[in-house]
């Protein structure tokens, strides 16, 4: 075996190698992670005034320059794969990437490509926080707009990041704070610290000041100390992590996405044509995503859809990780997976649900392939809006299907991160651009994981941020 | 300090203790009502069938439980019935509380504690200040005592543990963040307006400590810290950034029943892993298959921590900690088993609240 590949902790510019580290093997290679402590990253944190002074000192043009250099060094380059000489490329990134969270390679290219394309596109992303704000803005602190003077503050000097280990696209969440001059605390997920440690060196080599970056994999009361120590704060998790940081202002809980697809009335006659999009929305990028949807309501024809999709859901079969028809991701921690089935079984005793993918799916849901656990995909048909598998949702492709009536959508979904309506009506339209329970709305047959660099993802990042204030007198001074 | 005993003659000493204490307390004229009782319907004789320690595998392990129903004064030595006594009890439990009874082991603990560390380690004629749990627990008079035994004065902030545990549980942790603020800007005023040179704290309060000032600027000479889990990692982090490498520190295992074991000096090839020593022969530590109690664990390996305390003032036999660590050998300082990297029994496989303090 080879020596093992240390990934060190980031301290604002200076690598630390910890006594207490993970380790992974990815085939013959032992990967170690080195863990801090959280009185480690307190004290740490203190220095973040400094960071945001070396960010402050590059204009923010050049700093989208260096994103889009990142950008391909992300997905091309051959970056520092840990402490010493190694170096990782594309490939060993990819594979130490599906052999951690249990991705298809195939998967993992694709997420690549997101994230990559989130780094390229960066004027458009910030472009599309400020409403076209010129980046100015970040080096001045005020631009003129329309005749007016607009000064915006930013809130906070750093945004601490509780990364999930779920999918490698959600890096590109905290991407743009960077060139908005904010630094980044970041803490990994525990299946995936590769994929911030490779984006913090790929903006590294392209110019980013190293003391812009924190990086912690830590426990529990590290990411506590984390989220409690940056002014502004984003973390993923469970619906427990949601009720546990929502108090707190200052941090931005993104839990479960609850994503769905509403057929109207207009469109319920032709389902059928849709089955590729309300598919997509269900299955794409392994069913891991908070934009994939886990529930699809419409107003007639439910049972014929809930067993056209059924049919279509069993069809996606565990593949080999190199497989590159794969679709479905492994469970890195089997004991995960037991859990899932077990409650979807125990849930499924509760009458009003059918697990219409059991009458085409091959073998059970929980099944060992390829050297790893799969759960396969499953699709719920719920007589009961109410039943607690019709608005649930988990790491798998996994979708109930429901018949309500047009009229009762908006008051059944509850908190939903993307909703895609297809629909022309033109008043309820109106009513989902008036609910305040979605966070993302496609109007028309667009799968719900679809991305439009121009529009926020869940939140605006940089009303998060910064602030506007009022600004009036002489400028003179400000130039 | 290097000990005067090899590892045979520690071993002697320890069973001529165990004759002498078992003579103690099942003797009717200096026994406790406790243990007498106990012996009356226990079905077999200790003062016959005890000469050894490796013998006190005949006690059962001892049931803590009974230090919260029993009254404090059944545990009270005949010997010492004229005597006004100590209560003291254990730190985080909530609900109705352990007691024991005590009068001068804790001085001979930390007397001891003081001459194995010598007259510089923490500069005698200096005071110290306590920053922990104080209340009705031992450690509080046992730090004063060692600080007026070292020449100097002691000054105390308190930190109620049970309070903690309690905001901890109600999911209160904005609370118990703030509390524990309270307690660090008292501590932080102490340091400030007096003259300290030594303290004692638990680990992650003199971490907090140390956010707020720099502890070397703020004149301490050294540390004496206990309470929590101090992983290899943890104990560098401290040495190397909270006391910048140049106050000493002097980390210790202990507990309301046991008194204090003592870490072993630490070297370059320890890589900051700590090993504890108990106070042999007063009490003594054993690394124990958690399956099969009755067995040691391997040296190197992971077990439950068993405690056995025999002083002329209490008597525990046999006491499961709720910890876990790896079964060291005997060194220069202490020719007798260590205890080493301790945690929470079976932290890795539940969650366990050790609370801010």
């Amino acid at each position: 075996m080879n020596e093992p590949i240390h990934l060190p902790v980031l301290r604002f510019g200076r690598p630390y190698e910890s006594l207490d580290r993970l380790r992974f093997n990815v085939d013959d290679q032992a990967i170690e992670v080195s863990l801090a402590n959280s009185g480690l990253i307190r004290r740490d944190l203190k220095r973040i005034p400094e960071a945001m002074r070396r960010l402050q000192a590059i204009p923010s043009a050049k700093l989208a320059d260096a994103m889009e250099q990142a950008a391909d060094l992300f997905l091309t380059g051959n970056l520092p794969w840990g402490l010493g000489e190694r170096l990782q490329s594309p490939e060993d990134y990819v594979a130490a990437l599906s052999q951690l969270t249990g991705m298809p390679l195939s998967l993992g290219r694709l997420n690549m490509g997101k994230v990559h394309a989130a780094m390229a596109n960066i004027r458009a992303v910030v472009g599309g926080l400020t409403r076209g704000m010129s980046f100015d803005l970040f080096d001045k602190g005020f631009i003129r707009q329309d005749g007016l003077d607009v000064n915006f503050f930013p809130q906070t000097d750093s945004l601490g990041v509780l990364l999930p280990s779920n999918s490698p696209g959600v890096n590109s969440l905290w991407l743009p704070a960077l060139v908005m001059k904010i630094p980044v605390v970041l803490k990994p997920g525990r299946e995936d610290p590769i994929t911030p440690y490779r984006l913090v060196q790929a903006m590294i080599a392209a110019g980013f000041p190293a003391e812009a970056f924190g990086f912690y994999p830590t426990s529990h009361d590290g990411g506590d100390a984390l989220l409690f120590g940056t002014g502004r704060a984003i973390a993923f998790g469970s619906d427990a992590t949601v009720r546990k940081y929502a108090p707190f202002r200052h941090i931005q809980v993104h839990g479960s996405g609850r994503s769905k697809v509403l057929l109207g009335d207009d469109f319920a006659d032709d389902w059928r044509k849709h089955l590729g999009v309300i598919v997509q929305s269900i299955a794409s990028n392994g069913g891991r995503s908070c934009i994939n949807a886990s529930a699809v309501l419409i107003s007639r024809h439910g049972a014929e859809l809930a067993d056209a999709l059924a049919r279509e859901l069993a069809a996606i079969v565990p593949r080999a990780r190199t497989d590159p028809q794969a679709v479905l991701c492994g469970f890195a921690n089997p004991a995960v997976a037991r859990g899932i089935n077990d409650r979807i079984e125990e849930l499924l005793q509760t009458p009003g649900a059918e697990d219409v993918t059991a009458r085409y799916r091959q073998g059970p849901r929980m099944i060992e392939a390829h050297g790893q656990t799969f759960l396969q995909p499953t699709l719920i048909a719920c007589s009961d809006p109410t039943h607690p598998l019709a608005n649930t949702e988990y790491m798998f492709p996994f979708a109930s299907v429901l018949q309500v009536p047009q009229a009762e959508m908006i008051g059944t979904i509850g908190e939903s991160l993307v909703v895609s309506a297809i629909t022309h009506d033109r008043a309820w339209t109106i009513d989902l651009m008036t609910s305040t329970n979605i966070e993302r709305l496609n109007i028309g047959p667009y799968p719900t994981n679809r991305v439009q660099w121009e529009q926020p993802h869940e939140g605006n990042l940089f009303e998060f941020l910064y602030r506007r204030r009022a600004l009036q007198g002489d400028l003179v001074a400000a130039g | 300090m290097s000990s005067t005993l090899t590892v045979p003659q520690a071993q002697a000493a320890l069973d001529a203790w165990t004759r002498e204490m078992i003579a103690w307390h099942f003797s009717p004229a200096t026994g406790c009502d406790y243990w007498l009782s106990w012996a009356k319907q226990a079905g077999w004789d200790p003062l016959k069938e005890i000469s050894c320690f490796a013998d006190l595998m005949r006690f059962d392990h001892f049931d803590d439980e009974v230090l919260r129903k029993e009254q404090p004064e059944r545990f009270v030595p005949k010997a010492y019935a004229n005597r006004p006594y100590n209560i003291f009890e254990t730190g985080g439990t909530t609900g109705m509380p352990k007691q024991r009874v005590g009068w001068d082991d804790y001085k001979v603990d930390y007397e001891e504690f003081s001459d194995h560390y010598g007259p510089d380690f923490f500069p005698k004629g200096t005071n110290w200040l306590m920053v922990g749990p104080t209340g009705p627990r031992r450690l509080r008079l046992a730090i004063e005592h060692l600080a007026n035994h070292r020449g100097g004065s002691c000054y105390f902030v308190d930190l109620d543990p049970r309070w903690v545990k309690r905001l901890i549980a109600m999911g209160e942790g904005a609370m118990a963040r703030k509390y524990q603020e309270h307690v660090i800007d008292q501590a932080a005023t102490i340091i400030r307006h007096r003259n300290i040179q030594c303290i004692f704290t638990t680990p992650r309060l003199l971490e907090n400590l140390a956010e707020r000032m720099s502890l070397v600027q703020a004149g301490l000479k050294a540390v004496f810290a206990g309470g929590t889990t101090m992983t290899p990692q943890y104990v560098r982090f401290v040495v190397e950034e909270v006391l910048e490498g140049k106050i000493n520190f002097a980390p210790t295992y202990g507990n309301t029943l046991m008194g204090l074991a003592i870490s072993r000096k630490l070297k370059p090839e320890d890589k900051y892993s700590l090993t504890y020593y108990a106070p042999q022969p007063r009490a003594t530590l054993r690394i124990v298959d958690p399956d099969r109690p009755d067995e040691l664990m391997r040296y190197g390996e992971y077990g439950r921590v068993e405690l056995t305390t025999m002083t002329r003032e209490f008597f525990v036999p046999r006491f499961l900690e709720r910890d876990e660590a790896i079964r060291r050998p005997p060194c220069d300082e202490f020719p007798w088993d260590g205890v080493g990297d301790v945690r929470p029994f079976q932290s890795l496989t539940k969650t366990i609240i050790e609370g801010v303090y």
